[in-house]
């Protein structure tokens, strides 16, 4: 077959975008555990491998660009290889969220978390598999499963929804309470916005299969809309 | 023909269910293409398609081969040129050509311009025509100091310059481009591709090339040919569209093997 050089570096880079992912997925779920078990030590740990998160993604970019470089890629190829930087930059993204989540964690010193986390490793865990299901689409380039994805953002903003109300109603018995309400306010922000930038992630799977650019319908845009009416 | 420089046909060029023979051999099949005016359209696809053939139908330039023939139609703003009323000549003198080797006359480079003008008749000033004419082309700079030189002392990539200033100097409505760069190097490729860009305020383009990267970056529409796999193997176009379209997102699945370099 013609190109099939080519067609090996693709692929290389495809195993590193899910490598990345899979980076990506764990600093999300450790750091969600190292604040359950306010564990400072792992949290330093997860805000330390941010960095090589961040190298990862570089170095794919690089790779990416010497390819759309030398081999002028053309249609589906650069589609792919187009959507690839789109993607590992969502990655990243995803990662800085972790180390943000790290970050609260350390900043939190010895102060006891406000309530036990319950809703925030469920919505932490939903986030990672939607994650999971959107990369698997894009390796598979599977059109119909990449646009069911983003329906599943509901279930995580229901649960922002639910731990907002919950923490408001601590500050409200006793406003002293209000900045440990706003440290989890904030990993569950996070965690919403993880689950937001998957969306994204199915779009570029849609676009390397089809052609189409075009935005997958989620509940997301209404979330934000009622929180504002709020 | 008529002499309607100014016509309301947006496609200047189009052929009607177009055939293209070699004797009892049929080179091309079935062609429907539609030329815009003012815009630049490639036709590429794999060696032997039938690209050249098809490009050289457009101004009846085939004629010129001993054996061939055409069934169907090409209509020229909106005239039959295959019409038995039609004088060959005056379809090239409408509707010019540029070759892949630079074939400039062995005559200076004022005289390339002047001498194609005298023959079509042209009575004007003539130092105005030749200048104008280079400038178009984007060659006066470069010449205009040694206009009584010969044609052939320029590089290749003056050459081919020379050679379209010649082909607008008849101000044609059209000119075709078989592989006009093919014979260049890269900087001499892009200014002809520069000059192109230019040239389609006046003038449509129709270019034939096997350099992908030049269709897509020099063209507005592409046709894409290639040989039919059954029967006699006869090329034929395969997709037409817009430039963008063909190389981002090809609805034929044997354009985006050639276009992602994988037919073969």
């Amino acid at each position: 077959m013609l190109r099939k050089t080519f067609e090996n570096e693709i692929q290389q880079v495809k195993d590193d975008v899910l490598l990345l992912g899979s980076m990506v997925e764990q600093a999300i779920l450790n750091s969600v555990e190292a604040l359950k078990k306010r564990d400072i030590k792992a949290s330093e740990t997860v805000f330390e491998k941010d960095k090589e998160i961040n190298q990862k993604r570089f170095e794919i970019e690089n790779k990416l660009m010497v390819l759309i470089a030398t081999q002028q890629p053309m249609a589906h190829d650069l589609r792919l290889l187009a959507s690839c930087m789109e993607i590992i930059s969502e990655l990243e993204r995803m990662g800085d969220y972790a180390k943000g989540i790290a970050n609260i964690n350390i900043r939190m010193g010895d102060a006891p978390l406000l309530k036990p986390l319950i809703d925030v490793p469920r919505m932490a865990r939903i986030g990672v598999d939607m994650l999971h299901q959107a990369l698997s689409a894009f390796v598979n380039e599977d059109v119909e499963i990449a646009k069911s994805i983003p329906v599943k953002d509901d279930e995580v903003d229901a649960l922002y929804n639910q731990v907002y109300r919950e923490l408001m109603t601590f500050v409200i018995q006793d406003p002293k309470t209000i900045e440990r309400a706003n440290w989890l306010l904030w990993v569950a922000h996070n965690l919403e916005r993880v689950a937001g930038r998957v969306t994204n992630i199915c779009e570029r799977t849609v676009f390397i299969a089809t052609g189409e650019m075009q935005e997958i319908k989620s509940t997301d845009d209404e979330f934000w809309q009622a929180q504002r009416q709020k | 023909m008529a002499t309607n420089n100014n016509s309301n046909h947006k496609y200047v060029i189009e052929t009607r269910d177009l055939d293209i023979f070699y004797g009892s051999f049929k080179a091309v099949t079935g062609v429907n293409m539609k030329v815009e005016r003012h815009k630049i359209t490639a036709i590429i696809g794999p060696s032997g398609c039938g690209k050249s053939t098809l490009l050289r139908a457009f101004n009846r330039m085939n004629e010129l081969y001993a054996g061939t023939s055409i069934q169907g139609q090409v209509m020229f703003d909106g005239e039959d040129i295959y019409a038995s009323q039609v004088d060959p000549v005056e379809v090239r003198y409408r509707i010019g050509m540029v070759f892949q080797k630079p074939n400039p006359f062995p005559k200076s480079i004022y005289e390339n311009i002047a001498w194609t003008a005298r023959i079509h008749g042209y009575r004007g000033d003539m130092n105005e025509l030749v200048e104008n004419s280079l400038r178009q082309a984007a060659l006066w700079d470069e010449v205009k100091d040694k206009l009584h030189q010969s044609g052939l002392s320029l590089s290749g990539g003056q050459q081919q310059r020379l050679c379209i200033a010649r082909a607008i100097s008849i101000k044609p409505e059209v000119i075709l481009m078989d592989e006009p760069a093919s014979a260049l190097d890269p900087i001499a490729t892009l200014k002809i591709e520069e000059l192109m860009q230019e040239l389609k305020k006046n003038y449509t383009i129709n270019i034939v090339t096997h350099n992908m990267q030049q269709a897509a970056r020099a063209s507005d529409y592409t046709a894409m040919m290639m040989l039919s796999q059954e029967g006699e193997r006869s090329g034929t176009v395969i997709e037409f569209d817009e430039t963008n379209r063909i190389f981002t997102n090809p609805k034929d699945k044997r354009t985006e093997d050639y276009v992602t370099g994988r037919f073969g």
